[in-house]
Formats: C-alpha cells, sequence, structure tokens
C-alpha cells in the first residue's frame, strides 16, 4: 500500500498504531489502528460513547495513550502534551467554539499567535490578515465582535484560525451539530477543497452518514472502542456502515399518523421584537397553530427564530401585535401557560428550561410542585410525590441518570432533553412549543424524541416546532413556514412541499 | 490678595476644581478595578487597599521626607494586596466577592493599626502644577492647581486604553476576562493573568490612597476615605469597563461631590448634607437612564462573577 506522507502544498499524514486507553477497569480505546494519509478526508464515525473523542484527545496529547503509537508524517510522536502537538501542526477545531465573544474577528486571529507581537501594529497586520484571506476560499468579517457572528461564521472562523496557525492536519469535531444543512455543505465543501489542493489533511468526527458520503474520502468507524470497519467511501454502502456502526441496522420508526381535528389553540398577529443584536426588529404578521397538528418553522439560523422562540416562552420582550391562545390574549406567564396548558422545551434546555445545580427529580417537578391535586397552589413540598413523579418519567423516557438525586447538569446533552421533554408533556398538554430538539444528539436519542413529538400530536397536541434541521421538519412537519429576515416568508403543507423551494426561501429568494 | 468679587460663577469654577482635586483616586482606583474586571475577577477590597495606600504612603513620605517615595511606598503595599488576593482566589470554590470583603476588612484594620503613629506628624505633600498663572482671580487659579498624579491618571486612562486594544497584553487580559476555556486552549494560564492584573489594580488602588492622605485633604486619618474605594469600583460598572470611560466618569463623581462645598461658598447652606449625596444620586439616575430592559450589560467581562 502506497502511502502518502506530506504532500507538496504541506498536508501531512498521520498514523495510529495500536491504540489502548485505559480509564482504571473501562477501557474506552482497545487496539485501535487508523492511518490518514496526507491530504485526505478521513471520516470518524461512531454512536456516543464509542471512543472517537478518547482517540482523538490522544493524537493531540490531551490524553496519554495507555498503549500504541504515533506517526506523524512517518516519524514516531511522542504527545505528552498537546504544545507538542500544536508544534507538529496537528490542530483540533472544538464542537463548542473557542473564540472568545467579545474579541472581533481579527483580534482572535491575531491573539491565538504563538508569536503575538507585544505591540499589535493594526495597520500592518489587518494588510497580513487580508493577504491571507485572499488565499482561502471563505472569509468571514473581521471586524465584528465574534458574539455578533452566525454560527455558521463561527465556525468558519475557526477553520481559518487553524490554518492561520499554521495547523496542516485538522480535526474537526462534529463541525455541522451547530450548522443548517445549507451551512453544514458549504463549509464542508470547503474544507473538502483544501484537502484536494494537498493544502491540509482533516480527521472529521461525526454521526452523519449524509457527509461522510458527500465529503469525506475514507472512513474509519468505531463502536465500544473497537475498530470495527472502515476503508475508502465509495466502496462502503451506508447500510454497510450503519451496520458496522450501530451492530444493527438501525429501526426506522414509521411513526403512523393519526387524522386529528384542526382546532386554532395559538394566534401571532403582528407580533413585533428586537432581534438580539438591538439593531433589526423580527415582525411575524400572522401564525395560527392548530390542535393535532406540527407547524415546523424553517430557516437559517440568525433570521429571527431564535427571538420568535423567546417571544413565546416569554423571554424577550414584544414591542407590537398580539398573541391569543383559546381566543384570549397571552402575556406568556406561568399562569397563563398552566391555564391554556402550553409547554415548551427551548433550545439548550440546560440554561433555558433548567436550573443545572438542582437534581434531577426537582428539574422534572417544575411544572407540578406547586400544585395541589385539587388545581390549587400548595405551600409545602410533597417529596414522596417528586420522587414518585421522577421515577416515572425516568423510566418512560429513559433518562439515564445515576440517579435522581444527581444534578441534572450532569447528564449528556440527550438525556437532559429527554427529561425536558417528559417534564413539558406530562398531564395534558394542548400546545407544545419545541426549538431544535434534537441538536448534538445521535442517532438512538433523535429518533425517540422525534417519536414522542409524533405520538404527542397523534393525541391533540399542537406542536409548533422550530428547528433548522430542514430534514428534521420535512420528517415531522404536517405544514411548514420559513422564516427569512425576521419575516414569515413562506408557507406550505407538507403535502406539496419542496426542498428546493423551501430551500430557496430560507436563502432569501422567495 | 484682593478678594474679587465673581458672584455665581464661583459655583461652576468651584466644581471644576473639586472635580479635579476630589477625582484623582476615584480615577486610580476605578482603572484598577477596570483592569481587574476585565480579567474577569471582582476585588472588592480596594477599598482596603486605598486606605491602607494612604497610610503607608503618609508614613514612608513623613520617614523619608520624599512624597514620591510615598507613593511608591504605597503602590507596592497595594500590589501586595492585590497578590494576596488574586493568589486566594486561585483556589476552587473561593468566590472573589468573598474574599474581597474579606481583604477590605483586613487593609482597613491594619492601616489603623499601623496608622496610629501618624495621625499627628505632617508629611511633605505632593507637588501641583498652577495652571491657573494667566489669571487674577485667586477662585480660578485656587480652581487650576492641578496635581500631578491627576495628569498622570488621565494618561493611564489613555494608555490603559490602547493597551486593551493594541497590546499582547492587553488582549491576553480580555480573552481571560471573556472566556477561561479559550485562554486555556490558547496555552494561557488564566490564574496568572488574573493574579498580575489584580495586582496591578491594587497597585493603582494604593496610589489612589497616596493621593488622599499627601495632597486632598492631605494627612492621615481613620475617616480619610468614606467609602470611595468602593464607589469607584461601582464606576467601573458605570463606564462599563472602559478606561476613559472610567476617567470622565471619575470626574463627573468628583463635580457632583464638590456641588455641596461650591453652593456652600456662595451662601447657601441649606440642605449642606443633601448636596453630599448628589454622587450618589447622579449615579442612580445615570445607571437608570442607560439601562436596558432588553439588552443585557454591554461590555462586561463574561467571566465576571457579577453575570455569571
Amino acid at each position: 500500500m502506497t502511502r502518502t506522507l506530506t504532500t507538496e502544498a504541506g498536508a501531512i499524514s498521520v498514523e495510529a498504531l495500536h491504540m489502548t486507553m485505559r480509564f482504571g477497569e473501562f477501557t474506552a480505546l482497545d487496539d485501535v489502528s487508523i492511518n490518514i494519509q496526507a491530504g485526505s478526508f478521513h471520516a470518524l464515525l461512531g454512536e456516543n460513547g464509542a471512543g472517537k473523542s478518547t482517540l482523538v484527545k490522544c493524537i493531540m496529547g490531551f490524553y496519554h495513550a495507555t498503549a500504541g503509537e504515533l506517526l506523524v508524517a512517518g516519524r514516531e510522536a511522542f504527545m505528552t502534551d498537546p504544545k507538542i502537538a500544536q508544534s507538529l501542526g496537528l490542530g483540533m477545531v472544538y464542537q463548542h467554539f473557542t473564540l472568545v465573544p467579545s474579541l472581533t474577528a481579527a483580534e482572535n486571529l491575531v491573539i491565538s499567535r504563538a508569536d503575538a507581537p507585544g505591540v499589535i501594529n493594526w495597520r500592518r497586520e489587518r494588510e497580513k490578515l487580508a493577504q491571507f484571506m485572499a488565499t482561502m476560499p471563505f472569509s468571514v468579517p473581521l471586524d465584528l465582535p465574534v458574539s455578533r457572528l452566525a454560527a455558521g461564521e463561527k465556525q468558519k472562523l475557526e477553520i481559518l484560525k487553524q490554518l492561520y496557525l499554521g495547523n496542516r492536519f485538522l480535526i474537526l469535531d462534529e463541525p455541522t451539530s451547530v450548522l443548517t444543512p445549507a451551512e453544514a455543505d458549504e463549509v464542508l465543501g470547503h474544507v473538502r477543497a483544501l484537502t484536494r489542493a494537498g493544502e491540509i489533511t482533516v480527521l472529521m468526527i461525526t454521526h452523519k452518514f449524509r457527509e461522510v458520503t458527500a465529503f469525506a474520502d475514507e472512513v474509519s468507524i468505531l463502536r465500544r472502542g473497537r475498530y470495527v470497519g472502515g476503508g475508502k467511501v465509495g466502496e462502503m454502502s451506508v447500510e454497510e456502515m450503519s451496520r458496522a456502526m450501530m451492530g444493527t441496522a438501525p429501526e426506522v420508526s414509521k411513526r403512523p399518523r393519526a387524522a386529528t381535528n384542526g382546532r386554532e389553540i395559538m394566534r401571532l398577529s403582528g407580533v413585533e421584537a428586537q432581534d438580539r443584536t438591538g439593531l433589526k426588529t423580527i415582525r411575524i404578521d400572522e401564525i395560527s397553530l392548530k390542535s393535532g397538528e406540527i407547524l415546523g418553522v424553517a430557516g437559517i439560523s440568525g433570521n429571527g427564530q431564535m427571538e420568535l422562540m423567546e417571544v413565546l416562552t416569554g423571554q424577550r420582550r414584544m414591542t407590537g401585535g398580539e398573541i391569543t391562545v383559546n381566543g384570549q390574549p397571552f402575556a406568556a406567564t406561568r399562569a397563563e401557560a398552566r391555564a391554556h396548558k402550553l409547554r415548551y422545551l427551548p433550545e439548550e434546555p440546560l440554561r433555558n428550561a433548567c436550573a443545572p445545580r438542582m437534581s434531577v427529580a426537582e428539574n422534572l417537578a417544575f411544572r407540578t410542585f406547586d400544585t395541589g391535586g385539587n388545581g390549587r397552589t400548595r405551600f409545602w413540598k410533597d417529596d414522596r410525590a417528586i420522587a414518585r413523579n421522577a421515577s416515572t418519567l425516568i423510566e418512560d423516557f429513559k433518562v439515564k441518570t445515576s440517579s435522581p438525586a444527581a444534578r441534572i447538569a450532569s447528564l449528556s446533552g440527550g438525556n437532559v432533553q429527554r427529561a425536558v421533554l417528559g417534564r413539558e408533556l406530562t398531564g395534558e398538554v394542548d400546545a407544545l412549543i419545541v426549538s431544535n430538539p434534537c441538536f448534538g444528539l445521535d442517532f438512538a436519542a433523535v429518533s425517540s424524541i422525534r417519536d414522542r413529538l409524533v405520538e404527542a400530536r397523534n393525541n391533540g397536541t399542537a406542536i409548533l416546532l422550530i428547528s433548522e434541521d430542514l430534514d428534521e421538519i420535512m420528517e415531522l412537519s404536517d405544514r411548514i413556514l420559513v422564516m427569512s429576515e425576521g419575516r414569515v416568508a413562506f408557507e406550505t403543507p407538507i403535502a406539496s412541499a419542496d426542498v428546493s423551494e423551501i430551500g430557496q426561501h430560507m436563502a432569501g429568494h422567495g | 490678595m484682593d478678594s474679587v468679587e465673581i458672584g455665581l460663577w464661583g459655583v461652576p469654577l468651584a466644581i471644576l476644581g473639586g472635580a479635579i482635586r476630589v477625582s484623582t483616586p476615584f480615577i486610580f482606583v476605578s482603572l484598577g478595578e477596570c483592569l481587574t474586571e476585565r480579567s474577569g475577577r471582582i476585588n472588592l477590597g480596594l477599598e482596603g487597599t486605598l486606605v491602607f495606600g494612604a497610610m503607608s504612603g503618609y508614613a514612608i513620605a513623613y520617614e523619608t521626607g520624599s512624597p514620591f517615595a510615598g507613593v511608591l511606598a504605597a503602590a507596592v503595599s497595594g500590589a501586595c494586596f492585590g497578590l494576596l488576593h488574586g493568589w486566594i482566589c486561585k483556589f476552587k470554590g473561593v468566590n472573589d466577592i468573598a474574599v474581597g470583603i474579606a481583604m477590605m476588612l483586613l487593609g482597613m484594620g491594619l492601616a489603623f493599626f499601623f496608622g496610629k503613629p501618624y495621625i499627628q506628624p505632617v508629611a511633605p505633600d505632593l507637588p501641583s502644577i498652577n495652571f491657573g498663572w494667566w489669571s487674577d482671580v485667586p477662585q480660578v487659579r485656587a480652581a487650576l492647581q492641578v496635581n500631578v498624579l491627576f495628569i498622570l491618571g488621565g494618561l493611564l486612562a489613555l494608555a490603559m486604553a490602547w493597551m486593551f486594544r493594541s497590546t499582547r497584553v492587553g488582549l491576553t487580559v480580555r480573552v481571560v476576562g471573556d472566556s477561561t476555556d479559550a485562554a486555556r486552549a490558547m496555552g494561557l494560564d488564566p490564574d496568572r493573568v488574573r493574579l498580575l492584573s489584580t495586582a496591578m489594580g491594587g497597585a493603582l488602588a494604593g496610589v489612589g490612597g497616596a493621593y488622599l492622605s499627601l495632597f486632598y485633604p492631605g494627612s492621615w486619618t481613620e475617616g480619610i476615605s468614606s467609602g470611595q474605594g468602593l464607589m469607584a469600583i461601582a464606576l467601573v460598572i458605570f463606564a462599563r469597563w472602559n478606561p476613559v470611560n472610567c476617567f470622565w466618569a471619575s470626574l463627573l463623581f468628583g463635580g457632583a461631590g464638590a456641588l455641596g462645598p461650591a453652593l456652600q461658598s456662595i451662601g447657601i447652606s441649606e440642605g449642606y448634607y443633601l448636596f453630599f449625596a448628589a454622587p450618589y444620586v447622579l449615579t442612580l439616575g445615570l445607571l437608570i437612564l442607560t439601562s436596558s430592559p432588553d439588552r443585557a450589560m454591554q461590555g462586561a467581562p463574561l467571566e465576571l462573577s457579577l453575570t455569571k
């Protein structure tokens, strides 16, 4: 087998041989060998907990592997410290952003350099940055604080930063989990162009088959810490990959849909609010949500969906217009939400819908702890009822927690999401407002949450589903709205929905 | 010297003079706190540092006969207090605000303890520059007696703004103040940056204290600060963590503080104590006017325990 150790344009190869990593009794990584050739786009597939992160952290020197060796550009390297990886040209783009929010993109780039000058001559640095940007396939606004950039721009900036630092082997840790499909395609397309040009080698952690088949050259699959398959992407079918990754092919649930009566539950008319920058207003002329339907709101991130969600949950002040629920004005107070049986699953539930340091049981009781059976409020809390409620929900919604008394912040993202969904779906629910319910979750978790949503719909709950994942919208919705530039740009029933037409409206070409 | 009758003009003049005189300790303490907070930590102990700086500065100036040696001593003692605060806060589970309150009481206690013998003696004053030489009006001349430390404070505000924008040190402090994770990923040591920022902040607060005892009011007493260190910390928030704004806000505070004495000088003495409250009323009013129900605090360093 021929091996490319380096390319002319500077990409380098990395080879891990018989890597094993044990944490006490637990073997996170068991004799894994992978070979990533210079200038290739290599995908690392696996479920959550398959050992992908462990392998990558061993390569980057964050962990010291129990056994095994690492070859960088054909030479043995001892990664005892992340700085060694950096000095060899290995860089990593993390799932969460490591940019500094209040610094501008330019400041972020310059300060991340190890040889940042003591006194920064901004004129000269700016010229150099402009030269660097001219050689890159994509650009980002350099003078805005990073906090004002959209998720896609931040992700691009993270990649640019690695290239700016001169790294030639990039590890991308689920780079598209916070991006819309269009943004993801754009970013990955550019990354692939860079690998084709031999500028960089890329190892991408993912669990999306579509990204593997569309962009990667080669794939390695891990399951429970072992290497279970891999090879050239063209030579493996999605079924083969998925069988290797999951052990068996995933069950695709059919999700039967019952016919439901369509009584109007919620109506938004002329709702106005400031967007998060405070510079623009979003304006929703008319949205009507009916019982027993899933109304999908699609859109590229930063087009007002987050603000819409915040208005509906009462986190953002409305500057105009009216929301009515069951014909009565609605100001998103707890009492009103309770009276109208309206529930929420906001995005990032740990931040928006939980008290992170309180226990799982307490968090699960947020809707019920202050009511007695007769609908009146109660003064003393009933610990036994809270414990009962917690154990039922933990079991019903398959929340993996060490105990109901554990802090909810110690749960993984998928489990927090399921716990909050469980809480919000207990009792009678007339309307549920959900935002990006499946962000960053693995295949099994996504599937179980979607099953729950459809089940609630079939029981007559009105669901407003705000999501940046168009596949999710297409899969679940009965009716689709598209938001663009803070307005509802397009509406279609699912029967006549066409992805390319929706995509055009999302991009603002209606 | 003939007293020239200038009537109501005396009020704005007295306020101007007062602003320049009273604001200097505010400038130093708020710039010090601005630096510390930009690195992601709050040092409430600056009130204690200010008082100890006033005492040590006065004592050393008296012993050596040089007011500048006193200023230097105050800066060094302030830096020591800052280092202690920064070192304690490094430990896990330590709250910087609680440590700050303890440090405030410690600083004041130590200052009163060591300062007892220096209440009587007279130490040399810091020199000032007479910018009012062109005028015959004594009130004008009095108002324009500008102390060197005031000028230094103004230059320091500009220098610090430049530092935050265009030097590696400044950007490093901002990175640490905004995101500990990002700082670690860059290979920076957040605890060290915060330790040094707190030490530097303490040194500046010490200099502010030396101004109190060595120029205005110009002697060491136990009630010398009356909470100016704490007000300067509030002022940083009001100035939105911008050094140049800290300078202007300090001037505004100083001016408002001089309102009472200025009105008294033209014979309005009713409500004298009410006018003393002017800076506080002004702060409250301005904070309410510049706040917004929709936006979070702009410019606040994200690692600050205030904003978490």
